[in-house]
């Protein structure tokens, strides 16, 4: 089948193990006021790949891949379950290393037809990348416009189905870096054992001038980037109620 | 045993067919020692080495402060034993050697050709001694005199409308690597009696050709003899075989210093030592001879030379290859094909000069990069080329195939065996340039001169795809016909009055020649057919019917995205042009290559050519080498790469570069990406460049 594209990176090394072939996904239902991609929100537009065309275009210079694979980006990969469950299918057929880079956000827990889908594409994907916006539940609908029930019960939904997750989180200076807000994001997922590794960006303003050309405007106008040093700090806040939490549930096992 | 041994310098190695014959890949073989290991052996500078970089630094400081020459030669002619001994510091320095009787004093080449020769002087301000230049106007012709003497009005016009450029008609062709390792191996009375009998094996009916042959054996001959004068005067008898590494050293640079005192050519490499010399280190390091930091220091003070190795230039020469490039390459690594590795703990010496004397252009580290590379060293080449930025690295994988494992890097691409195989330098025909022509009937669309032949020129308002191609076909053979018959009497008149003796000399008697030609704006002719073909491309002529612009309407697919609809392209060009190359005759049977690798010289082919149907406006650069245009490839770098990596290695035997930079951030965390894998286990620390900071969770360890 058919999927809604918006670009594709031949040469991605940020985004999953190794040197990846990321594809960027049309269609996002959030608006994260620092995205830097609103290009990307739009559904149902974008160029239409087929996945085995996407999956061609990989294998083609597949010597380039060797320790790394596939990675669905977005927008929200999510928002088209269908194309991506036989896009990973595909992949895992010709045994290509998956990655899902995603929000988390059309997760809802219990029994529904969605849910049994997301069960079989955990089936077929190697590592999911979660992006954590913030994981105060006020916060977050503040900064995304959704609640963050449904992204931490993905979360938890994850280690129940034992998918290597990589934590992601974008420190913006006076938004989410708040010191008890990075000690709970610590504390959570401290307590998900499926939880490989954590990955703190600073946020950048390099996709201002998108905004300009698309004529939305920017809500965090004046926000200056995250410098380095923050971005540090934040990790190491995160990372300190991290591993209490981990050695102490060492401790109970 | 005696019999294998006949001088002291080889004792306690393996013997083989290089005690017989002159064969040091044979030696190499039998003798060196493989390291696996990592870099914890290595050493720092010592206070000497400090002490005499730091009188360099001062020196480049002046130099600087000069205007960029600090000292020229302009009454001597530079020949290998044209100046007595110079010094930086005569007490410090283990390794001997400069190209004038002082450092940072820049000898003067006259057989390349007069005028660029005193253009060289007087752009930095000195005179030629007039003796000099009437000696070298009257009396002894040049390389640069005779080419003029016989090039054709079409070969001159091709010239000065700059659809083949960059010829090595005024300057020494360069790209020639003598076996320095011979001097070393054998010393240089062995190489003059091997020379002899080879002189002796001539004869018979005195053709042009052997009688050639006998005068170039005669020219080596002195050469040789002239390295050990020049030797002597630094104290040095280089006659018998090196004895230990300082020797092996000294007497390897003297070989390559007496190239470049006769040479001042557009590329002199130096070959591939690293691996050679360790053998050396290793016995005198087994023996008790020399320590560690005792190797340590011969090879920073030999580095420290390659890297004061200069030449006066002109402005317009430095402007072509932006600065004032050497290409002192010197090759390493790589795979044997026994299947071993050919990483040595010299190698990693050679590399530890750039955190010893701290980073530099010159020599051009190369490391011929294998897959099969141990996989400690590949991590110290990612970490050298972080810390520094000065290791090139060139596919073994792929050149060992069909150059063995004694081969070597000439500039920065051409590879040649060494001692066996030369080449014959041949810059670059301008396709794009000459699409134009095509469109134009052979008229220049800058000058609006008939350069080329006068076929019939398009005249319809949009481009058809098959005509062009039609007519870009008669336009390619016509300048591959023009090119190489140029190059035929370049090399010529090359070898008649500024022979390499002293590269040659350090030759096997028969040597393959390659006859390398070079392809200048293969992107822009890419894209301009694409848009032909796929999009419509009207066009804009003057008053005079000469097409001078032309119109894009739609979009085409771009070389450089993993398309094969353009890419099929490029690659047709590149075999069609060079299927034309080959149907014409080349100086002395050499083979024709060709390479796609215009890395500054790109700036300069584009300035001096019109708009072309892809969109690209006149004078605008051509993109490097086989790389895409700027800003059109849009997939990435492995797209982009995949590209470039279609193209005919075959058919492009010299070279295709494709320049990729990227910023440290966008290559995932610190250092890993290089050696291929981006574990999670790795702490990134304070010194992280990387926008991403990434840490490691687990906890188990």
């Amino acid at each position: 089948m058919d999927g809604f594209v918006h670009s594709t990176e031949s040469f991605g090394t940020v985004d999953g193990p190794g040197v990846r072939f990321v594809i960027f996904l049309q269609g996002c239902p959030m608006r994260c006021k620092y995205c830097h991609n609103p290009d990307t929100w739009e559904m149902n537009t974008g160029s239409v790949r087929s996945a085995e065309s996407l999956i061609k275009e990989f294998e083609r210079n597949r010597s380039f891949y060797r320790n790394g694979g596939i990675t669905v980006s977005g927008g929200e990969a999510l928002m088209q379950i269908d194309f991506l469950l036989e896009l990973f299918r595909l992949a895992k057929k010709k045994n290509i290393h998956t990655c899902l880079d995603t929000s988390g956000i059309t997760y809802h827990p219990g029994q529904s037809e969605y849910n049994q889908k997301l069960d079989e594409l955990m089936e077929v994907t190697d590592l999911v990348m979660l992006d954590i916006k913030h994981i105060d539940a006020k916060a977050h609908k503040e900064l995304t416009g959704h609640d963050n029930a449904g992204i931490l019960a993905f979360a938890r939904y994850l280690e129940e189905k034992h998918i290597p997750v990589w934590i992601r989180h974008v420190v913006v200076p006076g938004i989410t870096d708040d010191e008890s807000a990075l000690t709970r994001l610590g504390q959570f997922i401290g307590g998900l054992s499926n939880v490989k590794a954590l990955d703190v960006l600073p946020y950048h303003v390099l996709g201002v001038p998108k905004y300009r050309e698309l004529g939305i405007s920017y809500a965090l106008e004046g926000i200056p980037a995250a410098t380095q040093a923050q971005a540090v700090n934040a990790k190491k806040t995160i990372l300190k109620a991290f591993l209490q939490i981990r050695k102490s549930h060492d401790h109970q096992s | 045993m005696e019999h294998f041994f006949p001088y002291e310098g080889w004792t306690g190695f393996v013997p083989g067919s290089w005690n017989k014959e002159i064969n040091v890949r044979d030696f190499i073989v039998r003798n060196y020692n493989p390291y696996d290991g990592d870099e914890s052996f290595l050493e720092g500078p010592t206070q000497t080495t400090l002490d005499l970089w730091d009188q360099v630094t001062e020196l480049t400081r002046q130099e600087i402060a000069a205007g960029g020459v600090l000292d020229m030669d302009t009454s001597i002619v530079s020949t290998i034993t044209s100046h007595g001994p110079g010094y930086l510091d005569k007490d410090k320095e283990l390794i001997v050697g400069f190209q004038t009787d002082k450092p940072f004093k820049r000898a003067f080449h006259a057989y390349g050709g007069i005028r660029t020769a005193e253009k060289a002087c007087e752009d930095n301000g000195y005179t030629v001694d007039p003796e000099l230049k009437e000696f070298f106007t009257v009396h002894r012709k040049t390389h640069n005199a005779g080419v003029f003497d016989v090039y054709t009005p079409e070969m001159r016009a091709c010239r000065s409308a700059h659809i083949i450029t960059g010829l090595p008609d005024a300057y020494g062709r360069g790209r020639i690597i003598g076996d320095y390792r011979r001097v070393a191996l054998y010393g240089i009375d062995r190489l003059i009696e091997d020379k002899e009998a080879q002189k002796n094996s001539t004869g018979g009916v005195m053709y042009a050709d052997t009688i050639r042959l006998r005068e170039e054996l005669a020219e080596q001959i002195r050469a040789l003899k002239d390295m050990k004068i020049m030797a002597a005067s630094y104290g040095c008898d280089i006659s018998k075989p090196a004895k230990d590494t300082k020797e092996a050293i000294q007497w390897l640079y003297f070989g390559y210093l007496a190239a470049i005192k006769e040479q001042n050519g557009a590329a002199m490499s130096l070959g591939r030592t690293s691996t050679f010399l360790d053998i050396y280190a290793e016995r005198d390091l087994k023996n008790g001879v020399y320590t560690e930091k005792e190797l340590q220091e011969f090879v920073d003070h030999f580095i420290m030379k390659l890297r004061l190795v200069k030449y006066a230039r002109t402005p317009e020469y430095n402007a072509l290859f932006s600065g004032d490039p050497q290409w002192v390459t010197e090759s390493m690594a790589g795979v044997g094909i026994d299947g071993r590795h050919m990483v040595t703990k010299m190698t990693y010496r050679y590399l530890h000069t750039l955190e010893n004397l701290g980073p530099a252009p010159e020599p051009n580290l190369t490391v011929l990069w294998s897959t099969r590379l141990p996989e400690n060293f590949k991590r110290f080449c990612a970490k050298i080329s972080i810390d520094t930025s000065s290791v090139q690295y060139e596919n073994d994988d792929l050149m060992r195939v069909t150059h063995g494992d004694d081969y070597a890097i000439a500039c920065c691409v051409s590879s040649m065996r060494v001692g066996k195989e030369m080449q014959f330098f041949g810059a670059r025909a301008n396709l794009a340039k000459c699409l134009l022509y095509a469109i134009n009937g052979g008229r220049d669309e800058e000058s609006g001169k008939q350069v080329g032949p006068k076929y019939a020129p398009i005249t319809s308002e949009y481009l058809d795809f098959d005509e062009v191609m039609d007519k870009y076909d008669n336009m390619m053979a016509w300048l591959a016909g023009v090119y190489v018959n140029t190059l035929n009497v370049i090399h010529y008149m090359h070898d008649k009055y500024c022979y390499e003796k002293a590269q040659m000399a350090l030759h096997d008697k028969n040597v393959t020649r390659w006859f390398a030609t070079g392809i200048a704006g293969l992107s822009v002719v890419a894209d301009s057919l694409s848009a032909i073909k796929y999009a419509k491309v009207k066009v804009l002529r003057d008053e005079t019917g000469l097409a001078v612009n032309y119109e894009v309407e739609g979009d085409f697919p771009k070389y450089g995205n993993d398309d094969d609809r353009v890419d099929s392209i490029a690659t047709d060009i590149v075999h069609r042009f060079m299927e034309h190359v080959r149907r014409n005759p080349t100086y002395r049977d050499s083979i024709p290559t060709t390479s796609i690798l215009t890395i500054t010289s790109n700036v300069v082919y584009g300035k001096n050519t019109g708009a072309t149907p892809d969109g690209r406006k006149a004078g605008e650069a051509f993109a490097p080498g086989a790389n895409p245009m700027h800003r059109r490839d849009t997939h990435g770098a492995v797209a982009s790469l995949s590209s470039v990596s279609k193209l005919p290695f075959m058919d492009a035997q010299d070279g295709i570069s494709n320049t990729f930079s990227i910023i440290p951030g966008a290559l995932g965390k610190e250092d890993r990406i290089f050696v291929g894998d981006l574990d999670i286990d790795l702490d990134c620390g304070g010194a992280c460049c990387s926008p991403t900071l990434f840490d490691s969770l687990d906890i188990n360890e």
